[in-house]
């Protein structure tokens, strides 16, 4: 506490919680406590929330035969998988929801989908962008995840081989294990970046904490307040993606040199 | 000329430059992605450059309020970022024309574009900077010292020629988040070229006409991007010892 606390850094929190109180004081805030919205905000923050989870382990189930296929796959799985994460990696995001939302979507009605009991599901926009972000998840994972299997030292496989283990054992056992642990702390900086990602669904009429704050901006014609308080929100879950992997690292054994 | 309806023209015929055709607005937006792209890695890669010195070198002060900055833009989304800067950043400038004595303006979209972005960057930036910049031997710069070396003379004979190598793949990432980042502006409105593919695709409805070229388009940078940082590299390894031996 003793390094931190340094004179001028004292000055600087100060001035901080001043420019704090400052926002708090002068700024329109009202809105906050309209029922309504206060529904709205927490409604949005869980679906942030939910999207960044959901399509982060969706998206790693498929990233991690995406990998297993660019490191050790015949060419003519690794080829495809590598184009694969080229073109998601190449592209904006913002696009590649455009297209499977506006694209995609304008396939449907007129054909035996409409008529199909997927409709329901289909009709509305979260399923495309759980896909989208899931697509987009698996395509630069998949890129980490190949250096992941090639990482394990091959003497693990081959003790592995050695005792007798199957294919499919040695996998669950020793390979994915041992590669999902070198990756932990990249994942953990994906996450951040997948929730940072999320917002962009509020162009697809999403209702998550970005398309709320958008709302109150229209209804309330407050132009910062909103966008300060989506900040903090970002930040905080942010914060707490980062603390929730230094947990999850701190669980797995470790061995340093 | 009249078009027909686009749904009795071919792909080809849209994506060309004839009268129907919509190639020109979508070349006109790349171009204008490309610009946007350069004047903010131009621009982002000067604050890089000063932060990471700052975060290095720089007094206690100048060190915490980097940090708070790199560490504000990397928690919180490049659109939320951009909508704050779009409005905070041409309000700003004109209360400081107006305090000083001058006359309100009206920003241009590619100016703001730039500096919303640049700022982005420059976070990002400055980190692989200063990553870099760690991994230059501090030997070096010591012996740089002790020949009494100017902290300009540092670090423009010392450390930028040695800190190029290690900075060269991240900044090469950074170009291609440019590039990609400049779709984020379409949300609040600029003509760039997913703007440019969402309006040819929203009329014509030749989705899968529009949003594949768009694609490939900006794969097309992404490719030449990559070939080219990887040359860079090599470049800036040359003299230095191969790894793998």
């Amino acid at each position: 506490m003793q390094s931190f606390l340094k004179p001028h850094r004292i000055v600087l929190i100060a001035l901080a919680l001043a420019a704090v109180a400052a926002a708090v004081v002068w700024g329109r805030w009202e809105w906050l406590g309209e029922s309504k919205y206060q529904i709205l905000i927490l409604k949005g923050i869980w679906l942030s929330i939910w999207l960044t989870t959901v399509t982060m382990v969706v998206g790693m189930c498929l990233a991690i035969p995406i990998g297993l296929a660019q490191a050790v796959g015949p060419w003519y799985l690794a080829l495809p998988a590598r184009i694969y994460c080229t073109i998601i990696r190449g592209t904006p995001l913002l696009m590649q929801i455009w297209l499977l939302y506006y694209g995609l979507g304008s396939l449907f009605p007129g054909t035996w989908v409409q008529k199909s009991d997927l409709w329901p599901l289909l009709r509305q926009a979260w399923p495309y962008a759980v896909v989208a972000l899931s697509l987009s998840v698996a395509g630069y994972e998949g890129e980490v995840m190949r250096g992941a299997f090639r990482g394990v030292p091959h003497g693990q496989l081959e003790a592995a081989k050695a005792m007798g283990m199957p294919r499919f054992t040695l996998f669950r056992r020793i390979w994915l294990p041992q590669a999902l642990n070198r990756v932990l702390p990249t994942i953990g900086g994906e996450t951040v970046l997948q929730l940072k990602s999320t917002p962009l669904v509020s162009t697809i009429t999403i209702m998550e904490i970005y398309a709320v704050a958008g709302r109150i901006r229209q209804d309330t014609f407050i132009v910062y307040e909103p966008l300060f308080l989506l900040a903090i929100i970002y930040m905080a879950i942010a914060g707490l993606i980062v603390f929730m992997f230094r947990w999850l690292e701190s669980r797995t054994p470790q061995r340093t040199a | 000329m009249i078009c027909p309806p686009p749904a009795q023209l071919s792909s080809l015929e849209l994506l060309g430059f004839g009268d129907c055709g919509w190639g020109a607005t979508l070349l006109w937006g790349f171009g204008n992605s490309i610009l946007i792209a350069i004047g903010a890695y131009a621009l982002g890669f000067l604050i890089g450059v000063t932060g990471a010195f700052g975060k290095l070198y720089g007094g206690p002060v100048a060190k915490d309020l980097w940090s708070v900055y790199t560490t504000l833009v990397r928690a919180v989304p490049e659109l939320v970022l951009m909508l704050i800067l779009y409005y905070a950043v041409p309000a700003g400038l004109n209360q400081l024309l107006i305090a000083s004595g001058y006359e309100r303006i009206d920003l241009p979209q590619f100016i703001t574009g730039v500096v919303v972005l640049a700022f982005v960057q420059g976070a990002y930036q400055t980190e692989v900077l200063r990553g870099a910049i760690l991994a230059v031997p501090h030997g070096q710069i010591e012996a740089a010292r002790a020949m009494g070396m100017a902290p300009g003379q540092v670090a423009r004979r010392v450390i930028f020629p040695q800190m190029t190598a290690n900075a060269v793949p991240g900044l090469g990432n950074l170009w291609l988040n440019a590039t990609k980042d400049t779709a984020l502006l379409a949300v609040i409105g600029f003509s760039e070229l997913t703007k440019a593919t969402y309006q040819a695709s929203a009329t014509t409805k030749a989705f899968f006409t529009f949003y594949p070229a768009a694609m490939a388009m900006y794969l097309l940078i992404s490719l030449i991007s990559i070939f080219a940082f990887a040359r860079i590299e090599k470049w800036a390894r040359k003299g230095q010892r191969d790894v793998r031996g």
